[in-house]
């Protein structure tokens, strides 16, 4: 049995040992071992150099990982929560995303940044928000988001082979879930979605934190005899449309399941591609499971109260009708 | 510039507060035993989940806290860190209001939103609570700026950590407070870690005085487990930056007791450190003093210790007495509602 954050640390472990170029750098990624623990034994095994602990610099370290990026290096950046990159976010969207189409393709940035997101610990509103779809408006980005061990465990070196930037997103609530990870595992594809249920009735799409809240729901429903398919789109950009499409078109029905706020969101593109593309093929209007658009509360009931449950996903099918 | 602060208030003997030298030194005792007893508490609570989230202690910096805010006004303004529960209490919200909020309860001072990092509270110009490293720094300054261009004598005590001197935000802010000559008081309390991180893995120049230098804002280093050379300092930059002398730095020397949170394991510290620390705790410290010089008799601390542990007592009844808001409510105060009829505003 391995946690998903010991999924994550062989990922590390592996991109370190297989590519020289290769180095970790962050707030308290050596000798704290990690905010999350992921990091954790790494500096004993790799040294100062390469699991290199910043100062409290988000936008410098960020910074300095795209100079890396562009000088040879291999950078694997870790932000410690979403939140925080608000702080390196012009570093990202303003030089990791650009530079390679503002330099008519002299220049790439081969960098990978590895953050927290999502709410669920009682971490209030500076600590618990999901912004992956602000990431993924973005050109030049590629952003991913792990929600099983093997992506975990598979998702970085196939991202730090990509010649341009790419972002993977942590959802904080998964570190802890443990299962079992075949010995061989290793990279995996980050360009498509994947179906984790199939399903005839309904197409439940997740990402993230929202995965296991759609299988859940998924279950629910099969004991009232609807079979929801459910797809975990992994990669946010690009997006997978023809998984997604593919499946709609069979289930007649969509509910996209997305933890970040429904003004603006990956879900409101999600569901603008399934009209563009098999607008005939649906039974219903598209329904969105999101977050409530408050910055998120302390109190647990609140909390709770503002992510989606799998109770509103359950409902949101029934809604649906069929 | 920056430079000597034994002289500035290090050994003094207790000294006259508004209420009188002996009331001031037993108050001040008294405000820092608040803070200890009622994070006591916070651990246990949190130990039996009535507390849940990020919940990082002040102990072993009360003498910060207290000795700041002691030479603040009531219309002076507040800015703190997500490690605040000290300055939310010494700058008088209640302990019921604190750990109301700490327990997610309607009857906290935000409501139950907020929790251990984000208190709040207008009534006593205390402006947060704010969990983004070196966030409230730029806020510290825009209040300054609206009180200078609206004439206002006041000023506003801006606490942060050392490991917010790394951001980019302290330095802009420094810059702009000195460049506009706004009346803030910058607390730096260096505690030498930033979580994981010693200062000397995170600074390339450790003097953190001399970075408030390098700005033009006059700074000193203060003993910050010597609550009267705290206050002591304290009070006469508070009177220079009130009377229109600009920015001025503080930067308090001090230690944090426990682990940075609750989920810290603390591997990086020796514990040997953390021992010799613990022979300077501000508490200890004060109270020899004051028995030394006199002001303590027999009894009182006692007597103290029982007012203070009635009044947490007090505080966890209240706040388990307390109620959660309705979810219904999730969403007010996402935008700023209208006074409704019959409310004062
Ligand atoms: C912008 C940002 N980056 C990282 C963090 C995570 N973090 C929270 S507290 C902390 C250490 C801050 O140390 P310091 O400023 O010295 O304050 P102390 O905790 O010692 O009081 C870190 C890294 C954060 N809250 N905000
Ligand atoms: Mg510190």
């Amino acid at each position: 049995m391995v946690t998903y954050r010991e999924a994550m640390r062989q990922a590390i472990r592996e991109a370190l040992t297989r590519d020289d170029r290769a180095f970790l750098m962050g707030e308290d990624v050596g000798r704290y071992g990690g905010c999350y623990a992921v990091s954790l034994g790494l500096l004993e095994e790799f040294g100062p150099e390469r699991i290199r602990d910043t100062p409290l610099s988000e936008s410098a370290f960020v910074g300095a990982g795209i100079g890396a990026a562009l000088n040879g290096m291999r950078p694997i950046v870790e932000i410690m929560t979403v939140n925080f990159s608000l702080l390196a976010l012009d570093q990202i969207v303003n030089n990791a995303a650009t530079l390679s189409y503002m330099s008519g393709g002299q220049f790439n940035v081969p960098l990978v940044i590895r953050m927290t997101t999502g709410a669920g610990r009682q971490l209030g509103a500076q600590h618990s928000h999901s912004l992956e779809g602000w990431y993924a408006h973005i050109p030049g980005l590629r952003a991913l988001a792990p929600a099983t061990l093997e992506d975990a465990r598979g998702m970085l070196w196939p991202a730090l082979q990509d010649p341009d930037p790419v972002i993977i997103f942590e959802h904080g609530t998964l570190y802890n879930i443990e299962g079992e990870l075949a010995d061989d595992a290793g990279p995996v594809d980050i360009n498509t979605a994947a179906v984790r249920r199939p399903g005839d009735d309904v197409t439940i799409i997740t990402y993230g934190g929202t995965m296991r809240t759609g299988l859940g729901a998924a279950e629910q429903l099969a004991g009232s005899g609807v079979s929801a398919e459910v797809i975990d789109l992994r990669c946010l950009r690009p997006l997978d449309t023809a998984t997604i499409v593919s499946s709609v078109a069979r289930t007649h029905r969509a509910v996209i399941v997305d933890e970040g706020w429904r003004t603006g969101s990956l879900a409101a593109e999600v569901s603008a591609r399934i009209m563009e593309e098999v607008f005939y093929d649906l039974d219903a209007p598209v329904a969105r499971v999101c977050s409530a658009e408050v910055p998120m509360p302390y109190a647990k009931h609140l909390e709770d109260a503002a992510i989606p449950q799998v109770a509103d996903v359950v409902a949101a099918v029934q809604m649906l009708g069929g | 510039m920056t430079g000597a602060t034994a002289a500035r208030g290090g050994g003094a003997e207790p000294a006259g507060g508004p209420t009188g030298e002996k009331d001031h030194g037993i108050h001040l005792l008294q405000q820092m035993l608040r803070i200890r007893r009622f994070e006591e508490r916070c651990a246990e609570l949190y130990s039996h989940s009535l507390i849940r989230g990020f919940l990082h202690l002040d102990i072993g910096e009360e003498a910060c806290a207290v000795g700041v805010i002691d030479t603040l006004s009531p219309d002076d303004a507040v800015v703190a860190t997500y490690r605040e529960h000290g300055h939310a209490l010494a700058r008088g919200i209640s302990m019921r209001a604190a750990m109301a909020e700490l327990e997610g309860k309607v009857e906290g001072c935000s409501r139950g939103r907020g929790g251990s990092m984000h208190l709040f509270d207008a009534a006593t110009r205390f402006y947060g609570g704010n969990a983004i490293v070196g966030g409230g720094l730029p806020i510290a300054v825009g209040l300054a700026l609206a009180d200078h261009l609206q004439g206002r004598r006041v000023v506003t005590a801006c606490f942060f950590g050392d490991g917010a001197v790394a951001e980019g935000e302290f330095h802009e802010s420094m810059n702009l407070a000195a460049l506009w000559h706004l009346p803030v008081l910058f607390c730096c309390e260096n505690n030498l870690y930033a979580m994981g991180t010693a200062l000397d893995r995170s600074e390339s120049e450790t003097d953190l005085s001399l970075k408030a230098a390098s700005y033009r804002v006059p700074s000193w280093e203060v003993d910050g487990m010597d609550v009267l050379a705290v206050e002591d300092a304290a009070r006469s930059a508070v009177e220079t930056v009130r009377a229109g002398g600009g920015p001025h730095f503080l930067e308090l020397r001090t230690y944090r007791f426990r682990a940075h949170s609750m989920y810290d394991p603390d591997r990086y510290r020796d514990k040997a450190e953390i021992e010799q620390w613990k022979q300077r705790d501000p508490i200890p410290l004060l109270a020899e003093r004051l028995t030394a010089s006199g002001v303590l008799t027999d009894g009182d601390l006692e007597r103290i210790e029982g007012e203070v542990g009635a009044e947490v007592d007090d505080a966890v009844a209240f706040a388990e007495a307390g109620t959660y808001e309705a979810t219904e409510d999730l969403e007010r105060f996402v935008t700023s509602e209208p006074v409704r009829a019959g409310e004062a505003s």
